[in-house]
Order: C-alpha cells, then sequence, then structure tokens
C-alpha cells in the first residue's frame, strides 16, 4: 500500500467522518443537557430528504440546507416538546422521530417526484462543490507527481465541501462554548442536577430546548451534506445507521468535544475501509462483502460493550425534570 | 420600604396539589433580624409554604410582602430578586462543578465565564472571612464533606445579596458539632441584620436559636409564639395535637447467644472503601444502634448485611455459621431464608414498589413463600387475606389491600414494609432509618414495635442518623465515621456531645 | 388518591391517541392532497370489507400479536428491545434450517421444531445485547438496533451464499417440503369465508396462545412478579434478592423468542421458503403495538388487529389511490407510538384534571344535600 493510497483512505475517512461528527455533536449538546436523542438518526434522514428536494427545486444548495436545517429542527422541537414539555419517554419520543423521518420523507418524496421515493438527481448549484485550496492539484496524475507534503495537501486537506471544513472548526467552538460561556456552565449543569439551575432561577424548560434545538441544526448541516455533498440526492432510509453510529461515538468520547472527534474519525475509517475493499482476502478466507457492510455496527457493539473503560453519562440524563415538593 | 415592616408578611397563602390541599390559609409575619423557627409533623405543609415563598411554586391564594412592600413571586428569580434565598433539605449543587463554579450559577456577570470567575473566587475569599465560612474555591463539590457543601450553599445565597434566608431541614446531615458549627454561622449573619427562617423537626434546636417559632398541621399554621415563652413539650402537643411521649419506654435489655458475628468487614464500592474492617457481635434480645452522618459507611453495612452488595473482605456469622458475603449466594433471597429480616433506609427506592398494590408489597422478597403460592402460581387470594391480616394489626390506615402503595402516607407505607420484615420475627432485623419522614404518631408505634421484637428475643441492628432515636432505643451504640467504628458506648453512659465528637471522627484519645 | 378511575387510564387515554395520531395522519393524507375520508374508506373496505380482507388483516395481525408481546414482555421490565426486526429474521433462519434438513411427517411435528427453533435461535440473537446491558451496562435501545442492521446483514449473506439454490439469481432458500405445509384460513374457517387465496395459517392460534400465556406468565407467576419489580426499580429488586442480571436475560430470551415465533407465520406460513427481508417492519410495528396497548396482551391485540388492518388497507390503497405511499403506514406508526407513548401526559394531564374537577363537583353536591 503507498502512501498515496493511504492518503485516498484518509480523504475518505474525512468524508465519511463528517456526518457522524456533526450529528455527534449534535448529541453532545442535547444529552449535556440531559436529554436522550436517539432521533438523531430521523433528523438526519429528514434533513437530507429537505435540503435535497429544495435544492432541487430553488437550484440552489444552500436554500436545499436551510430547508434541511428547518425539517430536522422541527423534529427536534418536536422532540423537546414531548420530552420537556410532557415529560414523555425520551427514547420512545426518538424512536416515533426515527419512523416519522422515515415514512414522512418517502411519502412526500412519492408526491413531489414520483420517483419510488427518492430525490432526482442533484447537478451543478443543486450540490456542494469541493473547494480547492490555493495551490492544490486536483487530478490524481498532478497529485501523484507531489512530493509527500503536496500530496498530503492535495490530498487530504484541499478539495472538500464547505460542510466539512465547518464541521471540523465546530469541534473547538463546541469546546469553548461548553466550558468558556455562561450558556454552557448552564447547560452542563442542567444535564448534571436541573434542580441546581431551576433553583438559581434559570428555567430548565429554555436550557433543554435550546440544547434540543442547536442539536437540531446540526444534524440539518448533517443530513444536507448527506444529500447534496456526499452524495447526489436523497434515496430511501440514506442515513443508514449513522444516527446511532454518532450515539456510540459520543458515549465513545465520554461526551466531550475533542474526544468526540478522534470517535467519529475512527469509525469514519472503518467506514472507508469497507467502502474500499468490498472483499477482503485472509489467506484462505474471504471475508465477504456483507461483513465489511455491518462492520461500522459491529464496532458500535464492541465500542459499547465498554472494551473502552466505563462512560459516565451526564447524571440527569434521561429522566425529566420534575420539581420536587 | 418602612424602617417597622416586618421582613416577610404571608398573607392567606392556599396551595393544592390535586386533591391535597398543602396549604390552608397561611399567615406569617416574621421580624427583621430575627430567627423564626417553623416545626410540623411530615407533611404538614412547611417545605409547600417555603418553596412558594421561593418561588419554587405558586400559591393558589394569598399575597407575600417582603419589607412591607406586596411582592408578587412568581418564579424563583423573582424571589431572588426580592433577597430571598433558600438552602434546600437536598443540597441544589451540581456535584461535578467547583465550589465557584456552583456559586456564579445563575448569578454570573456577562456571558463569558472568566472574568465571572476571578471576580467570584474575589467576592468569596472575602464572604468566607466576614461570615467564618471558610472553603476552598477550587475544589469538587463531591469531593467536600457534607457541612462543607452546606456551607457552599450559604454562600451561594450570600454572594446572591439575600437578606432573607429559608432553611430547611438543615442540621439532617451534619454531626452535631457541624450543627453548633451551622448555629454560629447564622447568630453571625442575624447579627448583621439578615432574617433567617428555620425549618426543622428538632425541637431541641428550635428552643436553641429562635427568637420566634410557628407551628404547621396539616396543612395550617396553628400557633406562631415567642420561643422564650414555650417548651418542646408544650411545642410537640401543637405539632400532633395531643399530648405526646417524648422518651421511649423499656426495660433494660436481658442479652443472650450472639447471634451476628462481624468480623474486619470491608466493602469497596464505586471505586471507594465505603467499610474498612467493621467488627461488633449482636446478641439476642438487644438492640446495636449504628450512629453517625450519613454517608460514613452505614448504608453499606446495612446492604451487605441485606445481601445487596458484595464485601470486599472480612467474614461474617449468624449463630456460628458464614453468610456468604460475596459471590451468588449473598442475595437478599438467602438472607431472608437464614432469618434475617432487613427494613432498609429508603422505603420509597427499595422497600415498597410504589405502583404495586398494598397486598404485592406486603410479599415482597417474600414471593417465593409457599404461603402465597399455589404451585406454579401466585395465591393472589392468599396474598391479599395475609395483607389484610397484617394491615389491621400494624395499624396501617387506609386498610386497603387494593390500594397502590405510593398513596398511603409516609408512616403508613414505613409501617407496611415494618409489618412484612417484622411478622416473621426473623433473629435477625437490619433496621435503617427507621422514622425517617414518618409522623410521630407511627414513631411511636414503629419504635414500640422493635422493642416489642427485642424482647421476644431477637437481635436488632438499628442505623439511624436521628442521634435522640440512637439514644432512646439502643441498648449499645456505635459510632461508625469514614467506613470505621470510632467507638462503642452504653446508651446511660454517654450524652450528645460525646457521641457528636466520635460522629466527627474525634478518637478517643484526642477528646 | 388516584387522580382517575382505571378504566380511564387503561382504555380512555389510549382511545383518544390513537384518534389522535390517525387525525394527524389525515392531515399528512390532505398535505399530500389527497382525501382523508376517501383513503380511509378504501382501508376500511379493504381491511374489513370481505372475507380476502380479512384474512390478509389477521395475518398481519398474527405478526404484529408476537412482535408486540416482545416489546411488552420487555417493557415490564423497563427493557427497551428495539430488536424485534432482527430478532425475527433470526427466528425465520431458525425456521428455514429445521424445515430444510429434516424430512418432517406431518405439520403438526414440524410445527413444534418449528416453533422450537424459531425461538431458540431468536432468543439466543437477543441474548448478547442483553448480555451487554446486564454485564457491562451497555445501552440495550442502541445495541438491539446495531443488532438489527448485523441481522440484515447476515441474512443476505446466508440467503446469496449458502441457502440460494444453485442456478436461481434469487436470494431465497429452497421451497419448504409439502408436508410442512400449514392449513390455512381455508382450511380451518372456510365455513367464514376464508380461502387459500389469503395467507392466514392456524399460526394465528399460536399468537392467541402466547397471548394467554404471556398474560400468566406477568400476572400470575413468581418470574412475572420478580420482571414486574424488577421494571419498576432496580434497587428495589436487589433488596428483595431479585437478580438484575437473572430478570434482565431472562425477559430478553422470552422477549427475542416471541419475535422470532412471528417468522413461523411468515416464512413457513405463507412464503414458505426463506426469503430476504420478510419481516418486512413487523418488529418495529411490535413497538406501537405495545404501546398502544398498554403492554396488556389484550390491548396488544386490539392494537394488532388495528395495525394488521392498516397493513393491509394500505396495500390496498396502493392500488386505488397511488398518490399515496405505502410507507404511509409507517408515519401513522410513528404518530401512534408518538401519540400513545411519548406524548402520554399531553393527553392524560388535562383529562386529570377533567376528572378531578367532575370528582369536586359531585363531592360539592353531595355536601349540599345533607343525610337523611
Amino acid at each position: 500500500m503507498d502512501f498515496l493510497t493511504i492518503l485516498q483512505i484518509l480523504d475518505s475517512t474525512v468524508r465519511l467522518a463528517t456526518p457522524l461528527l456533526l450529528a455527534c455533536l449534535a448529541g453532545l449538546y442535547s444529552e449535556r443537557a440531559g436529554i436522550f436523542d436517539i432521533g438523531l438518526e430521523g433528523k438526519i434522514l429528514a434533513a437530507a430528504f429537505f435540503s435535497a428536494a429544495v435544492a432541487f427545486a430553488s437550484g440552489s444548495v444552500w436554500v436545499g440546507m436551510l430547508a434541511g436545517i428547518a425539517a430536522s429542527m422541527a423534529l427536534a422541537a418536536l422532540h423537546g416538546v414531548a420530552s420537556i414539555t410532557f415529560r414523555g419517554n425520551q427514547l420512545i419520543s426518538g424512536v416515533a422521530i426515527n419512523f416519522l423521518a422515515a415514512g414522512l420523507t418517502v411519502v412526500i418524496a412519492q408526491t413531489w417526484f414520483q420517483q419510488g421515493g427518492r430525490t432526482p438527481q442533484l447537478a451543478g448549484d443543486a450540490r456542494f462543490e469541493n473547494i480547492v485550496l490555493p495551490g492544490a492539484a486536483t487530478r490524481i496524475r498532478d497529485i501523484a507527481q507531489q512530493g509527500p507534503l503536496g500530496q498530503l495537501y492535495s490530498e487530504l486537506i484541499s478539495g472538500h465541501s464547505i460542510i466539512v471544513y465547518v464541521a471540523f472548526a465546530i469541534v473547538p467552538l463546541t469546546w469553548w462554548v461548553l466550558y468558556r460561556t455562561r450558556f454552557g456552565l448552564r447547560l452542563r449543569a442542567v444535564g448534571e442536577n436541573p434542580a441546581a439551575v431551576d433553583t438559581a432561577g434559570i428555567s430548565v424548560v429554555g436550557l433543554r430546548f435550546a440544547a434540543v434545538l442547536i442539536a437540531g441544526v446540526l444534524c440539518g448541516i448533517a443530513g444536507a451534506y448527506l444529500a447534496t455533498a456526499l452524495n447526489a440526492g436523497f434515496v430511501k432510509d440514506m442515513s443508514a445507521g449513522r444516527g446511532f453510529i454518532a450515539l456510540a461515538a459520543l458515549i465513545f468520547a465520554k461526551w466531550r468535544p475533542w474526544y468526540a472527534l478522534s470517535a467519529c474519525l475512527l469509525f469514519g475509517f472503518f467506514d472507508a475501509v469497507g467502502n474500499r475493499y468490498q472483499n477482503i482476502q485472509l489467506g484462505e478466507i474471504i471475508v465477504p462483502v456483507q461483513f465489511m457492510q455491518a462492520l461500522p455496527y459491529i464496532l458500535v457493539v464492541i465500542v459499547l460493550a465498554g472494551l473502552v473503560g466505563k462512560a459516565i453519562p451526564p447524571r440527569a440524563g434521561g429522566e425529566p425534570y420534575v420539581k420536587e415538593r | 420600604m418602612t424602617p417597622t415592616a416586618p421582613a416577610i408578611e404571608l398573607k392567606g397563602i392556599s396551595k393544592s396539589f390535586g386533591p391535597v390541599q398543602a396549604n390552608r390559609d397561611i399567615s406569617l409575619s416574621v421580624a427583621r433580624g430575627t430567627i423564626h423557627g417553623i416545626v410540623g409533623e411530615n407533611g404538614a405543609g412547611k417545605s409547600t409554604l417555603m418553596s412558594i415563598l421561593y418561588g419554587f411554586y405558586k400559591a393558589d391564594r394569598g399575597e407575600i410582602f417582603i419589607n412591607g412592600t406586596l411582592t408578587p413571586i412568581p418564579d424563583s428569580q423573582a424571589a431572588i430578586r426580592a433577597g430571598i434565598g433558600m438552602v434546600h433539605q437536598h443540597f441544589k449543587l451540581v456535584e461535578n462543578f467547583t465550589v465557584v463554579e456552583n456559586v456564579i450559577l445563575g448569578a454570573e456577570d456577562g456571558a463569558f465565564l472568566t472574568p465571572s470567575i476571578a471576580k467570584a473566587r474575589k467576592t468569596l475569599t472575602q464572604l468566607s472571612e466576614d461570615y467564618g465560612l471558610r472553603v476552598d474555591p477550587d475544589a469538587i463539590i463531591e469531593d467536600l464533606s457534607v457541612g462543607h457543601q452546606q456551607r457552599v450553599e450559604i454562600l451561594k445565597q450570600l454572594y446572591r445579596h439575600a437578606d432573607i434566608l429559608i432553611l430547611d431541614e438543615p442540621t439532617g446531615v451534619l454531626t452535631p458539632t457541624e450543627a453548633d458549627q451551622l448555629f454560629r454561622i447564622l447568630e453571625r449573619l442575624r447579627a448583621e441584620g439578615k432574617t433567617i427562617i428555620l425549618i426543622t423537626h428538632k425541637l431541641r434546636e428550635i428552643m436553641d436559636i429562635t427568637d420566634t417559632v410557628s407551628v404547621m398541621r396539616r396543612g395550617e399554621m396553628t400557633n406562631t409564639v415567642k420561643t422564650a415563652d414555650t417548651s418542646p413539650a408544650e411545642l410537640a402537643e401543637m405539632m400532633v395535637g395531643r399530648k405526646v411521649l417524648l422518651q421511649v419506654d423499656k426495660t433494660p435489655a436481658i442479652p443472650g447467644e450472639v447471634v451476628l458475628s462481624v468480623q474486619d468487614l470491608r466493602v469497596r464500592h464505586g471505586g471507594v472503601d465505603r467499610l474498612k474492617g467493621v467488627s461488633f457481635d449482636i446478641r439476642r434480645g438487644e438492640i446495636f444502634g449504628i450512629a453517625g452522618v450519613a454517608g460514613n459507611g452505614q448504608t453499606e453495612l446495612l446492604e451487605v448485611l441485606g445481601g445487596m452488595i458484595s464485601a470486599s473482605g472480612g467474614s461474617v456469622t449468624m449463630f456460628g455459621a458464614p453468610l456468604d458475603i460475596s459471590g451468588g449466594g449473598a442475595n437478599g433471597q438467602t438472607r431472608r431464608a437464614r432469618g434475617i429480616g432487613h427494613v432498609p433506609e429508603d422505603r420509597q427506592t427499595e422497600g415498597l414498589i410504589m405502583p404495586f398494590e398494598a397486598w404485592e408489597n406486603v410479599a415482597f422478597g417474600y414471593h417465593k413463600d409457599p404461603k402465597y403460592n399455589a404451585g406454579p402460581l401466585m395465591d393472589h387470594a392468599a396474598m391479599q387475606a395475609d395483607c389484610a391480616d397484617k394491615m389491621a394489626r400494624y395499624d396501617v390506615r387506609p386498610p386497603n389491600p387494593r390500594l397502590p402503595a405510593r398513596n398511603f402516607s409516609g408512616g403508613n407505607q414505613q409501617k407496611i414494609v415494618v409489618a412484612r420484615e417484622m411478622d416473621r420475627a426473623p433473629d435477625l432485623l437490619l433496621v435503617g432509618q427507621p422514622t425517617r419522614g414518618v409522623d410521630i404518631g407511627a414513631i411511636e408505634f414503629i419504635h414500640k414495635q422493635i422493642i416489642a421484637l427485642r424482647d421476644q428475643g431477637k437481635a436488632i441492628l438499628l442505623v439511624s442518623v436521628e442521634l435522640d432515636e440512637i439514644i432512646g432505643l439502643s441498648d449499645r451504640i456505635a459510632v461508625m465515621f469514614d467506613g470505621r467504628i470510632m467507638g462503642e458506648r452504653l446508651p446511660d453512659q454517654t450524652d450528645q456531645n460525646e457521641l457528636g465528637l466520635l460522629m466527627a471522627g474525634v478518637t478517643e484519645g484526642a477528646a | 388518591m388516584d387522580k382517575m378511575p382505571k378504566w380511564a387510564d387503561v382504555i380512555l387515554i389510549p382511545l383518544i391517541s390513537v384518534v389522535l395520531a390517525l387525525v394527524v395522519s389525515g392531515l399528512v393524507v390532505a398535505l399530500i392532497g389527497e382525501s382523508p375520508w376517501r383513503a380511509m374508506q378504501v382501508m376500511v373496505r379493504g381491511a374489513f370489507g370481505s372475507a380476502y380482507g380479512w384474512g390478509y388483516t389477521l395475518y398481519y395481525a398474527t405478526n404484529f400479536i408476537f412482535t408486540g408481546l416482545a416489546v411488552a414482555v420487555a417493557f415490564h421490565a423497563r427493557l427497551f428491545n428495539i430488536g424485534g426486526e432482527g430478532q425475527a429474521a433470526i427466528g425465520g433462519l431458525g425456521v428455514a434450517i429445521i424445515l430444510l434438513n429434516v424430512a418432517w411427517p406431518h405439520w403438526t411435528i414440524a410445527l413444534i421444531a418449528a416453533l422450537v427453533f424459531s425461538a431458540a435461535f431468536a432468543a439466543a440473537w437477543a441474548a448478547v445485547p442483553a448480555y451487554l446491558q446486564a454485564r457491562r451496562g451497555s445501552h440495550i435501545v442502541i445495541t438491539t438496533i446495531m443488532f438489527n442492521y448485523i441481522a440484515s446483514a447476515l441474512l443476505v449473506y446466508l440467503l446469496v451464499n449458502v441457502f440460494r439454490v444453485d442456478g436461481s439469481m434469487a436470494p431465497e432458500s429452497a421451497r419448504f417440503a409439502e408436508t410442512v405445509h400449514l392449513p390455512g384460513g381455508g382450511d380451518f374457517a372456510g365455513f367464514l369465508g376464508f380461502s387459500a387465496t389469503t395467507p392466514l395459517n392456524v399460526s394465528i392460534f399460536l399468537a392467541l396462545a402466547a397471548c394467554v400465556l404471556v398474560w400468566v406468565l406477568i400476572w400470575r407467576t413468581r418470574l412475572g412478579y420478580e420482571i414486574r419489580s424488577f421494571g419498576h426499580s432496580e434497587s428495589a429488586a436487589v433488596y428483595a434478592g431479585i437478580s438484575p442480571y437473572r430478570i434482565t436475560m431472562i425477559t430478553m430470551l422470552i422477549s427475542g423468542g416471541l419475535a422470532g415465533m412471528m417468522a413461523i407465520n411468515v416464512v413457513m406460513g405463507e412464503a414458505e421458503r426463506l426469503v430476504l427481508d420478510f419481516v418486512e417492519g413487523a418488529g418495529f410495528v411490535g413497538i406501537a403495538v405495545a404501546l398502544m396497548g398498554r403492554s396488556h396482551p389484550v390491548g396488544v391485540v386490539l392494537a394488532a388487529l388495528l395495525f394488521g388492518a392498516l397493513y393491509q388497507g394500505g396495500a390496498e390503497l396502493q392500488f386505488e389511490m397511488p398518490a399515496i405511499s405505502r410507507e404511509m403506514v409507517v408515519v401513522i406508526q410513528a404518530l401512534v407510538i408518538l401519540f400513545t407513548g411519548a406524548l402520554d401526559n399531553m393527553v392524560r394531564m388535562p383529562m386529570e384534571s377533567l376528572f378531578l374537577s367532575l370528582r369536586r363537583r359531585r363531592e360539592d353536591a353531595a355536601r349540599k344535600t345533607p343525610a337523611e
């Protein structure tokens, strides 16, 4: 395996890690505030469809992304109403949102486009283009002739869509918000002990809604990336469990932003390897393609089985806040 | 603001939760610069009233005047603005935050933390010195002792410029020494012109420190008197509505053979050593009381003896035969089979299944007993009959086996647990906090039952944070501190002060 | 004192929730430009208008009873088993293996074998997430979802590489022997108009028997008592000497086994061979069925019937109103989960205050009329 091949796999890792990272950070905001969110999957899916559909109709990928974010936020608000306002079961609400997204996207896609639940292929301004950084080569032939540093720059660092760069920038931003701002202090507090926040005269409901809606925005970007940057349009169930993998990454990351980046890159890497090598031959045994496809899910189970040590979630996570008498 | 106006004046406050009327037409006036006590039994409505004053609940009717001005308090924010601070019974602290982070939470200066924290650190140092509340601003809350955590709560209120301080059962978790320190702090605050409301069920504290006292009963405020003009007995009578015995009646113990022998018992739980080598014997016909501030290993002692957690070392024998303290043999079922009854510390999360009806709860833990079963199935009729019988004999009200446990009052819930655990006359009874959150009538009843069991020749291990209860019931008293037994005393040869020192970890040599 | 009479809790509230879910579904249909009224007529007629419709409705309902019971049993231990989909798939694998490899003389014996194998395979598949939950604290919701994906990949692999008949392109197993053909609706209820044109088969009686057994298990046995105790309070269970590990494992094995039996109805009763993706979302419908049925077997049967009708009616809808995608059923299912599960308090809180004020008024009236 030569250096360029490794770079290509890493490049693919970055692309595939981006939606996971956005979803993982979405989960981070929500769960740090004490609201479990297994509805990440549904929000990504809804955003993917609406961003693709509106990008197709408007011809602008940016308008599409806004629509995707709006759809994701609508579902986030629903999760908020169910689990914060009406103190419902957060897991059940998340499951309902996943099915709602899975069903509605296809129903609406069928009504709008009559293409069996998908959107038409996107092209031109309806897709995010890859940004070529100054001085980077774009053609494989040119890259192959560069030195290692040049290859690194052209192949790995340059040539991603704007969303990839934004996603990576959100990691330090999230760290800063969480640990250096008043909002972050209150957010972490409400996930640990909402009663402390309540008696301090701060609205638990307001904080939690804010967190859930931020999660909606981030899932919206993740979905838009999936349908208008990584792919060229929406297909049924295209989120393919990424919301759940992001949750596993979040646990792996112990609910911390920088760890979340590493965890998502790891899952992205395995995804990239699985995509590149459909059939791996190990001596006599041929690893079947289905195994490579199931690999990310198997890894999630292994990670959750605690091969990485016990993770302590935010203490008030999953419990609706009820004032004590 | 008029100079003579009372700091707090409540007029006609009423509040109900669903069908329960928690506060009924309550009026109260507290003068500035005084300490006012509020006493009452569990469920008398004290906490509800204070939660209304702190804006945690909105009253259905009534008005609140602060310093003579009508002040609506729709939420805690408004209460804080009106200069009201509250220290809750269960601290409202974020456990993995630092002291300073907890103090500024909700009182930050601006959107960014760094300047807020710098300023708070300076103010905290000043406040600590002014009021004798020394705490390290950068300590993590969960590393602090309970007494220090309470100081953080008080500092939090002072940082918010509270002039009126409400303290809800502040001494429940403190050693007598720490309680004394708290009272010195309160006196200092009073001298500075702060107004303090103290909610407690300990009449001695009321007599020690308050200027005036109000009594609440069944959601109503029945009396307000000057502390100097009343006595504990009179207050107790006003609380309950009849004369009460403050002393427990019992004959001297006649200890028999050793029932339980504990040797060098160690428990490591959640990565922390909770029991660091505990040894003692309990004999037939005696009540062995364990005093101590909550969190010094008593919970783990009860749990390991009750088979709920595993020990990491040591040995336990019952009637000379070993008792499994780790592995598969250590569980509640094998304990019950060996004749160990267990009234757990927390009836709501351990002793009872709250949505289960009373008859299902009466079999809880004994559900494999043949008398509750007919072949492979459970015999519901037998269970219900057994429940009705126990309810009658243990005076559970209402005596309705079909009522879910959550619909009984605290005292009656506890009676259900007591009936279940004591009625089999176990050779050893483990009892944790038997009267926590229980009304005085039920306290008397439960204490009598415990003594009656002792007089049948059974061994009893009693764990309680209420020193009065320990001294009143026990035949021998051990004091636990930091996972160890600090010393053993006989109840008639010791007093609150000596036990208090042991509870604070002061060893006999140093004392 | 309870805030509401029991009947309001177990019947009225779920009913209102389901009606709300259906009303919102109607709004969705209206929003995509179709008439919800007509859609409902088509669905009701499709599901209940003929013996043919009933046959399909009951066939689907059989699936949902199994998967609904699976979720319900787990709910009693406060375990959220979202893995019914994967467990049923692996259950199908068990059915196929035992029916393809043994020459069964009669369908009755084959049915017993299929029952054992479907339940055992699916229970084994559920055991891994159960073990990880009980011993490692791994979130069972996420692990069971992952096991759905893994089961699906495994089934594809096996159907393509192991079960596929030589020379065939279709990823499906060989057909089972004629002797293991299960009697259909036409055989045992032909007098009601059922015929061999619908996949309804004797599995429905297994499903109903499972309901009775689950009821006995949960409310009449010591194990059920322990499961419910653990579900309400883990700390209390530990106090009483009920092992959380044991209850988690046993409950998930039962839950997985019930999900797996669903494969008998489809693989043995309908397809008569193992086909790709035969579960068709029934595992997920089980969640809605259990929530709507308040985790009670009677409620599960009623909810399963509703979803059976929705599936069958939805299929009819596709013919008559092609603009409405079949995924509309998934939307309805999501809304039922949302309203009966997550938004329960939205219906409950106003109902409680309604009953409270009704009682107050009654008490006031009683006070005004002095006793004679």
